[in-house]
């Protein structure tokens, strides 16, 4: 947006040459500890691993990283983790950021947010929305998914403060089996957060495997998963918003990818984990797509992923299948859930497929056991999206 | 807020970038980042500066009064200087308005 202050001074909400900038995004994993250890999570080492945070980057680490993206432009750090706000050095990084020009993100469980914070957040705001996970409405929902006694309260704290003190927040929830009968509460109490401008999200698709393989906790996290029914009934509540939404969705973004990989915006940014390396996106974590940016630079970590647009599948169940449906971007298929579950950049999740199929079958752009890559004519796909 | 900002402008003024506010020169723009609360109308906003603003910003050393400013801007662009000066002194008026430049008297 651009509004006139004078003939000389525009106000924008972004840059408007942001998209010249050499780095148009960095990912920032401060830490892979949390002090929540909910079973479905993909970066949770305890809180108290010291093995682990020996192995963290130091302060001055970080703030290199960060002076190397400012100086390629990049206008926004986010800071994830694990829990980013487990880190000592949290304000010293997030003002250091802050005094180079950067908004800040930060993803985080609220449940550190003391008033300090969220004092300094209020009088060196963000400039971006914090987004907080909630896991339950109750005590018992809470804890019985972050298996951390006491977290409850400190999440309430944390928003408390933060609301006290009008630092901008938006919550999102990672819907489980615990909580998932709260959803309504949930709903309704997100609503009354100010800066809620649209329904909150939900976490409920989880990955397997990714970043800890273990079979008894895949067994755990695949018996956690919504059936694709169920997802579809939970996407489905508000049943005419989402068929218009999907209406619209589908006559952008549907269709073949072909054998595309990366067509996404992977390599126009930077991920870079706790331990100092970089990733074009926090799910890609093969080790030939991987920079150790400790030892060299982000500007050559971005040299070195320039390459991911030239990358085609070669997977051939992908190739018959995914390459060819037309429900793409319906389906969360990508690089980085392949790699999660499979280790490849290319093989088919089961699950996600099924999901989207489910969906599609919803919408009335599938009939009953066909599939999407069976449905070859651009002109039919788009008649039964149109029909939506 | 500094103290100096709330001195209205005037062509002996002096104005340097607030220390409210960081400021990025990105890809030949100038970009506007507020530091504190309170810089614009909202919670996200940036600001980015046309040329002529960025010849004026450029030419804020905390040296130069806005009448110098002016005056070395009309003799580089070849225009009249009494337009110069009103354009400088909207420009620093408005920024200072907006706690993005402070101001303060200058040499008497």
């Amino acid at each position: 947006m651009i509004v006139p202050v004078t003939d000389f001074v525009r106000r924008v909400t972004r840059p408007v040459k942001a998209v010249a900038s050499r780095l148009g995004r960095l990912d920032l994993e401060l830490t892979e500890r949390c002090d929540n250890d909910c079973v479905h999570c993909c970066i949770n080492l305890p809180a108290g691993d010291a093995a682990a945070r020996s192995r963290e980057m130091t302060t001055g680490q970080v703030k290199k990283i960060v002076t190397e993206a400012a100086g390629l432009g990049c206008m926004q750090v986010r800071y994830t983790g694990g829990e980013p706000l487990l880190r000592p050095d949290f304000e010293e990084l997030y003002l250091f950021a802050r005094k180079l020009g950067m908004k800040v993100l930060i993803f985080t469980n609220a449940r550190h947010v003391t008033p300090q914070l969220a004092d300094l957040l209020a009088r060196v705001p963000p400039l971006v929305t914090m987004e907080i996970t909630v896991y339950g409405m109750r005590t018992e929902s809470y804890e019985a998914a972050t298996r951390s006694p006491g977290s409850y309260a400190q999440f309430r704290r944390g928003v408390d403060l933060l609301l006290d003190r009008k630092v901008p927040f938006v919550v999102k929830s990672a819907l489980l089996p615990q909580n998932r009968s709260e959803l309504d509460e949930f709903e309704a109490w997100a609503a009354t957060i100010p800066w809620m401008t649209k329904r909150a999200g939900h976490s409920m698709f989880f990955d397997l495997r990714n970043r800890r393989d273990d079979p008894e906790r895949n067994r755990l996290i695949e018996s956690m998963r919504l059936t694709p029914e169920e997802g579809v009934a939970l996407l489905t509540r508000d049943a005419v918003k989402y068929r218009k939404e999907m209406k619209e969705f589908g006559g952008k973004f549907m269709g073949p990818p072909g054998d595309v990989l990366f067509g996404c915006g992977a390599g126009k940014g930077l991920s870079i984990d706790a331990y100092g390396r970089a990733q074009p996106c926090m799910g890609v974590r093969a080790p030939e797509l991987t920079v150790d940016v400790l030892e060299s630079t982000l500007a050559q970590a971005l040299d070195h992923f320039a390459t991911l647009r030239e990358m085609r599948a070669t997977n051939p169940e992908y190739l018959r299948r995914c390459a060819k449906c037309f429900l793409k971007g319906l389906c969360e298929q990508c690089p980085a859930k392949s790699w999660a579950e499979h280790g490849t950049y290319d093989t088919p999740v089961e699950y996600l497929c099924e999901v989207a199929h489910a969906q599609a079958r919803w919408l009335g752009w599938l009939s009953d056991g066909e599939k999407g890559w069976e449905v070859t004519e651009k002109a039919e796909w788009c008649k039964r999206v149109e029909a939506t | 807020m500094t103290a100096e900002s709330n001195v209205g402008v005037t062509l002996e003024s002096i104005c340097v970038p607030s220390d409210d506010i960081v400021a990025r020169e990105i890809e030949g723009d100038i970009v506007i980042v507020p530091l504190v609360a309170g810089i614009g109308d909202m919670d996200d906003e940036l600001f980015t500066l046309n040329e002529t603003g960025q010849a004026i910003w450029q030419r804020l050393d905390g040296e130069k009064s806005l009448g110098e400013v002016a005056t070395s801007l009309a003799e580089e662009f070849e225009a009249p200087l009494e337009k110069l000066q009103a354009d400088v002194l909207g420009f620093a008026s408005e920024m200072t308005r907006q706690r993005i430049l402070a101001a303060r008297a200058g040499r008497a």
